[in-house]
């Protein structure tokens, strides 16, 4: 078996264990009022599933984080290219920058629904206010860090400014947006699902908080399960964008860990 | 005729942690056009930053460089330049570095592939076009540095201990294409090297620098005909006392005194 197929095996192994010690522990250990247990909860599953009505909590959900996400991050790398040729504007915006990234996002939450209403353009702002920063600061470090003497390389072979930009800065600042992107899609999901938890009529969110409001353990770490797996399927994709983007770096794996240059 | 490559009175300093460095100082020499011009000189000399100065990278802090009888400003693109370190775009290929130059000419794809394609097997990289520069050796990555420059043709090249990072046997191979290469081209060259017999295997004139601050000591015309043979030529009696002649003069700065 391929190294690749042999760890799937691993990871579906230990979740299984994972699940049957749950299963194992409910009901002998813990009252099942507290904790559910799987097969509880994939019974929910499969209900909500196939009654169809967890896709409309999914899609708004969905829709919130990708939305938020994209504005944040097409907003975020913008800024940070823009900022990081501007060097006395980006002195000046320098500290308000910081403060307000300092802002908890949840004490905005509520002030963004007051603004932007308890439908999904608030969950959106709250998202794209994550986004922004995070891919901003990599952005702007990335591009800080170009390595000049490739730029000056470009230069003395004739190439103009712009084709400086397309040719060295943006392949060169490749890397630290993946890397921004990358860090900011969990806390996406995180920022749309804190949304609904304040004040929404659906998504997710609303979901695993009303199902708690009822005492339904079942339906609430129903809800908690399905995000869980999208965060994992988001990183997958976006980590294999990641590989492909970034397949010109060595691997830390390429060369052996006991050879030197 | 006025030379095609002319420093006068050329210095450079540089402000290291409130300490100044003198790189060059009253630097004068002039490269006719055609002309193979080695330049050698001890370890921080400031051999580096004479070629930084020329192709416009480093304004001078005085002095004057004049190019074609105009005083140069800014980037000289008529000029090319092999650095010390080879430089590779490391998200390009090796075969989209070499042709790296003529892309942003506006050359067609398939005409960049195929210039490219001749000098990486001019240089015996064939096979490698689809590598990344991390997965070259440093003479592989030093090789395809060399001829990205080749391949546009530029007028006058400067080239910073080019061979360094490559093994002797290569390296005399190298010397052997790069003198076949400039005799049919007719270019002009500016290339410096630690390497004596490199300097004077391949010159029409050696320049010898002082140790740091770097000035020109010493000026010599290498009288050995060409074509040369790069495997026998240091066997040569002229070789020998021009040698001979350039070791004494290199000899005072590279010892310590
Ligand atoms: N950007 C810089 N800032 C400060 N000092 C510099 C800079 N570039 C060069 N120097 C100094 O100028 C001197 C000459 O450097 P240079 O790189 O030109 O030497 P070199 O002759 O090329 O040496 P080598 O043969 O080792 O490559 C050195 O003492 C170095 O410390
Ligand atoms: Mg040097």
């Amino acid at each position: 078996m391929t190294g690749r197929g042999r760890l799937f095996v691993y990871r579906l192994l230990f979740g299984f264990v994972l699940l049957a010690a749950w299963e194992a522990a409910s009901g002998r250990l813990i009252d099942p009022f507290w904790v559910s247990r799987p097969s509880d909860i994939f019974k929910y599953l499969w209900g909500v599933f196939a009654d169809g009505s967890i896709f409309g909590h999914l899609a708004i959900t969905l829709y919130e984080t990708f939305v938020g996400f994209f504005i944040g991050a097409t907003s975020g790398i913008a800024l940070g290219f823009f900022l990081a040729r501007k060097e006395v504007l980006a002195q000046v915006l320098d500290p308000y920058i910081v403060a307000f990234n300092g802002i908890p996002r949840i004490a905005l939450a509520p002030l963004f629904i007051i603004w932007f209403g308890i439908g999904p353009n608030s969950k959106v702002i709250l998202v794209v206010t994550v986004v922004f920063f995070l891919t901003f600061f990599n952005t702007y470090a990335g591009v800080k860090g170009v390595d000049v003497e490739l730029k000056n390389i470009l230069r003395v072979m004739g190439a103009s400014e712009r084709q400086i930009l397309f040719k060295v800065t943006i392949p060169a600042t490749v890397p630290w947006i993946a890397t921004g992107l990358k860090i900011s899609l969990p806390y996406a999901i995180v920022s749309a699902v804190v949304g609904e938890f304040i004040a929404a009529s659906k998504g997710l969110g609303y979901l695993i908080n009303y199902n708690t409001s009822l005492f339904s353990t079942t339906g609430a770490l129903g809800g908690i399960l399905i995000l869980a797996l999208v965060v994992v399927l988001c990183n997958e994709i976006i980590s294999r964008a990641e590989a492909y983007l970034l397949r010109w770096r060595p691997r830390e794996n390429g060369r052996k860990s006991n050879e030197l240059y | 005729m006025p030379p095609l490559l002319s420093l006068n009175q050329v210095c450079r300093e540089f402000q290291v942690r409130g300490r100044q460095v003198v790189a060059v100082d009253t630097l004068d020499l002039a490269v006719e056009e055609g002309e193979f011009v080695t330049v050698v000189g001890p370890s921080g000399c400031g051999k580096s930053t004479l070629l930084n100065l020329v192709v416009g990278l480093l304004p001078p802090s005085a002095g004057r460089i004049v190019y074609r009888g105009r005083a140069v400003e800014g980037i000289n693109t008529a000029i090319g330049y092999v650095t010390q370190k080879d430089n590779l775009l490391p998200w390009r290929t090796l075969v989209e570095n070499v042709e790296i130059a003529l892309e942003i000419r506006g050359a067609a794809k398939n005409e960049r592939r195929r210039r490219a394609g001749d000098l990486i097997g001019q240089v015996g990289l064939s096979g490698f076009e689809d590598h990344y520069p991390h997965e070259l050796s440093g003479g592989m990555r030093q090789r395809a540095n060399i001829i990205r420059t080749l391949i546009y043709d530029p007028e006058l090249i400067l080239m910073d201990e080019p061979f360094g990072p490559l093994d002797a046997q290569t390296r005399i191979v190298l010397q052997d294409q790069l003198l076949k290469l400039w005799r049919a081209s007719r270019k002009t060259i500016l290339f410096i090297t630690h390497d004596l017999v490199e300097a004077i295997t391949l010159a029409d004139r050696v320049v010898v620098m002082t140790s740091r601050p770097g000035r020109v000591k010493h000026i010599a015309a290498v009288p050995i005909p060409r074509p040369r043979d790069v495997y026998q030529i240091h066997m040569s009696s002229e070789f020998r006392e021009v040698y001979n002649k350039l070791w004494n003069e290199l000899r005072p700065e590279v010892a310590p005194a």
